[in-house]
């Protein structure tokens, strides 16, 4: 093994410097724009998987470790590396590149080299997010992510994009300050950004909650939950599919990323103590949203509202684990818990990007989002049919698809802690199939609703190809998830044998 | 004697070489002064050169203890040279679009340059006094320059008025602190201070007003009236110059007068200084909002991040005031650049100073509609760009102090700062532009400004360096 190649960095630093190489190129030259941008995304996909080739799945260290002085007054490193919880979502972040791009193809048409630019930046940033192991390299690759975001809603955006990406950006901006200074004031205790010695840190209960509420800013608002959710929706109707896509995707679970690397590890005793706070939170993303999910009209909404439901099964089998010890005095239901949240959150990476890439193809031919525009599409648009029908079924959790895998867990897993809290989250099996299989019904059956409906398309062969992608990968985790399992399961174990041990100080 | 003056040399170098450009500028052909613009900017070279090679390794003191050369001083002044220049630069482009080109014009910049090294450089009430007139006085006939202009006139008035009453308060305040400990150098007063129990009623009186006239100078919440206007009003060439290196010369006054010289009562201009420091981040931030010209935008925007640099001071340590010095230098950097972007933008006759002028930017010239969206990214605080290092330095400094509140009210203004920031980028990028017309800067001006935007961005990925060099001005 040549463990002298800085995979990590170049992970990062490829997509970024591809990016400004395609920048470079203008945007006369569209074609050499457009295939240099998926060269770098294929390459930079191809990296994530020789990483997985090489990774160690039994043991929870981190692995394939840089670590290199950057600003040396402060003792804040260049730190990378990952572990089974990061690896997923970074071969998340470079296969979803891909297919962004490659959505991207015909359908952008002003200023497509900035467009490429800024989801291959993107790109390189989201997979710092993941790796970095110094707290400061950490907040520095999440805030900069806010910029190339920014722009992608405000320029390629719909109508009303200035107002969402405003929000957007002041959101998770508001957010995120309160984490700095959460993560200051533990460097002022620990003398370290090193979030390995941050998770070692003892803290009183009091100081721990507080630290947990400013983390719990930065992270909710990101992920979202219910009640600071309210920027996603807006930002997801007026962003360009592929902004879309990668909002869903790969952005909301950087929340949960946070919570699991930073929340649970460095403030356990206060994430016990307010576990019950994070159950209901997340029991009315589940109830509440799936409702709110169920009355929309425009189909990008109604997916943002199911994302949101979704998420708050992630943050449910993140925090579900503490009730469970206390019943069972066995940590095997708690880890299932956790494993079914990750598992949740890389499975719901799929499928709503799927969903917004669905919507994008119905969108770039008919320029409605509404429900009521369309009506029949299956008699002009059969294959497109089948690809969202697979997609709709895996949303609302069918089993032999990857969203059922991690949903069954987390439910599995609530009944060891109450009875009610896995009978409210079940509901979500009813309201998710209904609100999906609703809207499906309303789009695709029926009769041929009006002319424009008439003359559509079927899918071509770059959509085909986009779709089936996502498509079998649905399928391939939904019948076999054990790979994602087996990466996982050493770090989730070990990380949740160091929670449950109180580091009051 | 004579072997003190070593330490003087900068200075008395910049006295004489503006003293021989005034007389050289006499003979110049009144219609092209760039020979004068030469001579002012190799002379700031020269000054830099010798401030390199003087480089103190320790602190020493001059001229009966009325000056001071310690490294601290010595890097500021070196900023102040090199920021001077680039002013310069930007300045001469502005005069010679806008037919304003005078030889004076440099002239005072030079004079104002020399009292800023005074003013950082200064160890007794007096000289503090002297450098911080010979700044100002300069500064008064830099903004009247443009005398056909209404606006400037305003704003050369409220200014001088305002700027004057400062300096009333602050002469006051030293006639008292004078008066309580009969020392005029900073160094008997600190150690009078030390000697005392606690703190009388003249010594307070002497600290408060003292306090009060820094922040005039600075323009910090409540004295801030005059900045606005100031800004607006005055030449843009001219809004640049107060904009940047002056705040360095100020910070350093501020250290002087309040580390150096009253250390002792740390515990009483803390508490004042948190005061003004949130006063200006809610007053600045929240203003800022509702301006529709950018120069005035800006101005409470300098009053936000003034709010900022004083809030470094206030945390009381060491290295609190080199997050401030940082804060500065960056501050300054940043401010340049964006006001360089509005004298780029302008052209004979019309100053692009509103913010509909910003327009559709970035289909008129992708790469400074980059350089202007760094620029507005950094002043935000947002990574990879240095403007958030200078935040962070700041609020780390202010929460190792234990002020944990006061961190969390800085940072929650510095998202409602973000705001007016990100308008300005939804202008540039989001917006048709009302004009095509292509921008004229000379290819100069164009390198500089890039230079200048780059800057923020390698900083914001290197920033260690100069952290270091900051905090090493204070060691002790």
């Amino acid at each position: 093994m040549e463990m002298n190649i800085p995979l990590l960095s170049l992970l990062i630093w490829t997509p970024v410097l591809g990016g400004i190489w395609v920048l470079y190129a203008g945007d006369r030259q569209e074609n050499t724009v457009k295939y240099l941008s998926l060269s770098v995304s294929i390459i930079t996909f191809l990296m994530s998987v020789g990483l997985y080739l090489q990774f160690d799945s039994t043991t929870h260290e981190m692995q394939f470790v840089e670590k290199a002085i950057w600003i040396e007054s402060f003792n804040i490193n260049y730190h990378l590396g990952v572990d089974g919880i990061a690896l997923p979502l970074i071969l998340l972040t470079t296969f979803t590149t891909i297919l962004v791009i490659l959505a991207a193809w015909e359908v952008i048409e002003h200023r497509i080299s900035q467009y490429m630019a800024a989801f291959l930046v993107l790109t390189g940033l989201m997979n710092g997010v993941f790796m970095a192991l110094d707290a400061m390299l950490f907040y520095f690759f999440w805030e900069a992510m806010l910029i190339p975001m920014f722009l992608i809603i405000g320029i390629w955006g719909g109508p009303n994009r200035v107002y969402a990406t405003v929000k957007f950006f002041l959101y998770t901006f508001l957010g995120s300050v309160f984490m700095l200074v959460a993560l200051l004031y533990l460097y002022s205790q620990s003398g370290s950004f090193n979030i390995i010695d941050l998770q070692m840190l003892p803290i009183s209960l009091d100081v721990q909650k507080l630290i947990f509420i400013a983390f719990f800013l930065a992270f909710a608002v990101k992920i979202p939950m219910w009640p600071v959710h309210t920027w996603l929706p807006d930002a997801h109707v007026e962003a360009p599919t592929g902004g879309s896509v990668i909002l869903a995707a790969i952005m909301l679970k950087m929340g949960g990323y946070g919570f699991i690397r930073f929340s649970l590890p460095i403030a356990p005793d206060a994430s016990a103590a307010l576990d019950e706070f994070m159950i209901v939170l997340s029991l009315i993303a589940i109830v509440y949203i799936g409702f709110v999910a169920l009355a929309q009209q425009d189909m990008k909404k109604l997916i943002a509202y199911s994302s949101i439901s979704h998420m708050g099964f992630v943050t449910l089998g993140f925090f579900i684990g503490f009730k469970i010890v206390a019943n069972t005095d066995s940590a095997d239901g708690a880890v299932m818990g956790i494993e079914g949240a990750m598992m949740q959150m890389i499975s719901h990476g799929f499928i709503s990007g799927a969903l917004f890439l669905c919507v994008g193809v119905l969108y770039d031919r008919m320029h409605s989002r509404q429900i009521n525009d369309y009506g029949g599409v299956v008699n002009t648009m059969p294959v497109f049919a089948a690809f969202m029908m697979l997609f709709a079924m895996a949303n609302s959790g069918l089993p032999g698809t990857s969203g059922f895998v991690g949903e069954f867990l987390v439910i599995l897993s609530s009944f060891q802690a109450s009875f009610w809290i896995a009978f409210l989250a079940a509901l979500t099996l009813i309201l998710g199939a209904a609100y999906t299989l609703w809207m499906y019904k309303r789009v695709m059956f029926g009769d041929i609703a009006n002319e424009n409906v008439a003359e559509l398309k079927d899918i071509n062969s770059r959509e085909t190809l986009i779709l089936s992608l996502l498509a079998i990968v649905v399928l391939v985790f939904g019948v076999w998830p054990a790979p994602i399992f087996e990466i996982m399961h050493a770090t989730i174990e070990h990380l949740f044998n160091h929670i449950i041990h109180p580091k009051l100080g | 004697m004579t072997a003190e003056l070593i330490y003087v040399i900068p200075e008395i170098a910049l006295l004489t070489l503006a003293s021989i450009i005034l007389v050289v500028d006499t003979f110049g052909s009144p219609d092209d002064r760039s020979f004068t613009v030469t001579l002012s900017q190799s002379s700031l070279l020269v000054v830099i050169g010798l401030l390199i090679y003087l480089m103190p390794d320790s602190t020493n003191y001059a001229l009966g203890m009325s000056f001071v050369s310690d490294q601290m001083g010595a890097y500021l002044k070196i900023f102040i040279c090199i920021f001077t220049l680039v002013v310069f630069f930007y300045s001469f482009e502005y005069l010679k679009e806008h037919e304003l080109v005078k030889g004076e014009y440099f002239v005072l910049g030079l004079f104002a340059v020399l009292g800023m090294m005074v003013m950082v450089s200064a160890y007794s009430l007096l000289t503090i006094y002297l450098g911080l007139e010979l700044l100002s006085l300069s500064l008064y006939a830099m903004v009247a320059m443009n005398r056909d202009s209404q606006q400037s006139a305003e704003a050369a008035m409220k200014y001088f008025v305002l700027g004057a009453l400062a300096s009333g308060m602050l002469l006051y305040g030293i006639s008292m602190l004078y008066g309580i400990s009969g020392a005029i150098d900073l160094g008997s007063l600190s150690a009078y201070i030390a000697q005392q129990e606690n703190t009388g009623l003249l010594l307070a009186f002497g600290l408060v007003f003292v306090v009060v006239g820094i922040a005039f100078k600075l323009g910090a919440v409540p004295f801030h009236m005059w900045v606005p206007d100031v800004y607006q009003g005055s030449p843009t060439s001219v809004t640049l110059f107060i904009s940047s290196a002056p705040k360095i010369a100020a910070f350093a006054m501020a250290i002087r007068l309040l580390v150096d010289g009253m250390a002792g009562l740390v515990n009483d201009w803390q508490g004042m200084l948190m005061i003004l420091s949130v006063l200006s981040m809610a007053a600045g931030n929240i203003i800022a909002i509702s301006q529709t010209n950018i120069k005035r935008m800006l101005a409470y925007s300098t009053i936000a991040h003034i709010g900022f640099l004083l809030l470094g001071i206030a945390s009381g340590s060491y290295s609190g005031y080199a997050g401030s010095m940082f804060y500065v230098i960056c501050y300054a950097l940043m401010s340049m650049g964006a006001f360089g972007m509005i004298i780029l933008l302008g052209r004979k006759g019309y100053e692009a100073d509103t913010l509909d002028d910003f327009k559709g930017l970035a289909t008129r010239s992708p790469w400074f509609a980059f350089m202007m969206l760094i620029l507005m990214f950094s002043m935000a605080g947002v990574p990879p760009l240095v403007g958030f290092w200078a935040k962070w330095f700041v609020i780390k400094e202010v929460v190792a102090m234990g002020h944990i509140w006061l961190a969390a009210v800085a940072v929650l203004f510095s998202v409602i700062g973000a705001y007016y920031y990100l308008r300005l980028v939804k202008l540039m990028y989001f917006d048709k532009p009302d004009q095509m017309t292509a921008l004229k800067a000379s290819k100069g001006m164009r390198f500089v400004l890039s230079i200048n935007g780059l800057a923020l961005l390698i900083l914001g990925f290197i920033p260690g360096a100069l952290m270091t060099l900051c905090l090493s001005a204070f060691s002790v």
